[in-house]
């Protein structure tokens, strides 16, 4: 089936919240650092996971599993452990970035469905189709660099599924590639599994407006009534040539609500909803607000008009001052 | 939405109180009403640390820190504090908003120790209302059903 709904869930309650409220999908990661949500407290241990998906499996949905950051040479074992586990439990698919894993993965466990994770940053189908090669991955997350007419390009010339992100905070886009929090911290988001780790993160209230730092640096000063942000790196406004403001990127949601009758034309498998950090509060709402327009433009694509509700639903829930159609609308490509 | 204002007379009655006194209460109340279901919890991480709840629209602080049996009042700088006003922390406590959503239209603040904060939000959001509202005196959970339902 086209469109399919992947909801993201931090810990069991928002899995069952994803599941009761429609995702035909969700995405979860195990307690440590082998993929790109690790906050303390958040994720599932093995128990945890075998509930979470004994729940998905009675009412006939799938549960993916991330183990989307790249193992490093002193710790593999994790990674590899990570992928046993995985099959162990009877996961539906692993979305994996590093393509050493996928070699472990294939090889130890030739059942397991492979996801090419959004870390992966395959942009083409040239790329696409050699993990597929390689690994027989099932399905390819997109960076979210690409136009809607080049997304299309990749699935034509692919039988890999298509997956695309539909909804949430947005990032600099070099997935899978960014080193930015380094600099600040000495660890980087695609191996330590944060963009910024919490214990560097510092928020002060000062009479001239509240501040984020990272270790020490500092990222931001939001006047009274400004949106705040996640305090990482890529989303602070810094003084460059005499001038302060969002030099690498202003933090702002994605929200492709607009573009679903095109997504369902291309045949895009699925549609994924960022946010495993988040509450459960926040799976709810977006998971009601993404089945509902899913199931209307399944039903009729051509009148299918995203309600003022949905909108204001999302708006409420975003990141930032705004949201975009991000890089899948260029309307000079 | 919620509609809860809290009302005037009984803000001003409270404002009036010294800390000591509500973070005592609280205290005591937590620990009858919800550590039965929160004990299940690893507050490991959590224990002996200092925690205050800022209700900026009614004035006091709720100053505590959490032992292996439960909360325990205290004076002094906590390492955490979290400020909000009183309808926003139900609308967390009910399960109707998103910290983060909060956080970000700025009605959530949350200052000291971002990892702890981090942690406590995880623990939290972990936990199945329904063992919370099943360790409830009755009418009491009848009322935080109504919460978080509608």
């Amino acid at each position: 089936m086209p469109l399919d709904l992947i909801c993201p869930a931090g810990s069991l309650v928002s899995l069952k919240a994803a599941i009761d409220y429609g995702a035909d999908a969700v995405y979860m990661g195990f307690r440590d650092n082998t993929n790109a949500r690790a906050f303390p407290g958040l994720n599932f241990d093995e128990a945890q996971a075998a509930e979470g998906l004994r729940y998905a499996h009675d009412r006939g949905r799938r549960v993916l599993l991330a183990l989307n950051t790249y193992p490093q040479p002193d710790s593999w074992s994790r990674w590899t452990g990570a992928v046993d586990r995985a099959a162990k439990l009877g996961m539906d698919a692993v979305i994996l970035a590093d393509a050493g894993l996928m070699r472990y993965a294939v090889k130890q466990h030739p059942q397991l469905r492979l996801h090419l994770s959004v870390q992966g940053s395959a942009t083409s189908y040239e790329a696409v189709n050699l993990y597929r090669e390689h690994f027989g991955i099932q399905r390819a997350v997109l960076p979210r660099v690409l136009s809607l007419p080049q997304v299309e390009n990749v699935v034509r010339h692919t039988d890999v599924e298509i997956e695309l992100f539909g909804f949430g905070g947005l990032c600099v886009m070099v997935e899978g590639r960014c080193l930015l929090s380094s600099y600040c911290t000495g660890e980087s988001p695609n191996s330590a599994g944060v963009c910024s780790p919490p214990k560097a993160v510092q928020w002060t209230d000062t009479p001239a407006g509240l501040e984020s730092r990272l270790n020490g640096v500092l990222l931001d000063r939001y006047g009274k009534n400004e949106k705040a942000g996640y305090p990482t790196l890529c989303k602070g406004r810094f003084e460059v040539g005499g001038e302060t403001y969002y030099a690498i990127e202003e933090p702002t949601s994605l929200n492709t609500l607009d573009l679903l009758p095109e997504m369902l034309k291309i045949g895009i498998a699925a549609i994924k909803i960022e946010g495993r950090q988040r509450s459960p509060a926040y799976v709810t709402q977006v998971t009601k607000v993404w089945r509902a327009a899913i199931d209307a433009v399944k039903k009729n694509a051509d009148s299918f008009k995203p309600t003022p509700a949905w909108q204001a639903e999302l708006n409420k829930l975003s990141e930032g001052q705004s949201h975009t159609l991000g890089a899948y609308h260029r309307p000079w490509k | 939405m919620l509609n809860f204002v809290f009302p005037a007379p009984l803000a001003k009655l409270v404002t009036q109180l010294p800390v000591a006194p509500p973070s005592r209460v609280f205290s005591m109340l937590a620990n009858r009403l919800l550590w039965p279901a929160l004990k299940t919890l690893d507050w490991q991480p959590l224990v002996g640390r200092r925690y205050a709840i800022r209700v900026k629209d009614l004035g006091f602080s709720l100053r505590f820190t959490v032992t292996q049996h439960g909360f325990a009042p205290i004076r002094g700088a906590p390492d955490l504090t979290i400020s909000a006003t009183a309808r926003d922390f139900l609308l967390l406590l009910s399960r109707r908003e998103d910290p983060d959503t909060l956080f970000f239209s700025r009605r959530l603040v949350s200052e000291g120790d971002t990892e702890l904060g981090l942690t406590i939000k995880n623990l939290l959001d972990a936990l199945d209302p329904e063992s919370v509202l099943h360790h409830l005196p009755k009418p009491l959970a009848d009322a935080a059903q109504r919460l978080m339902g509608a």
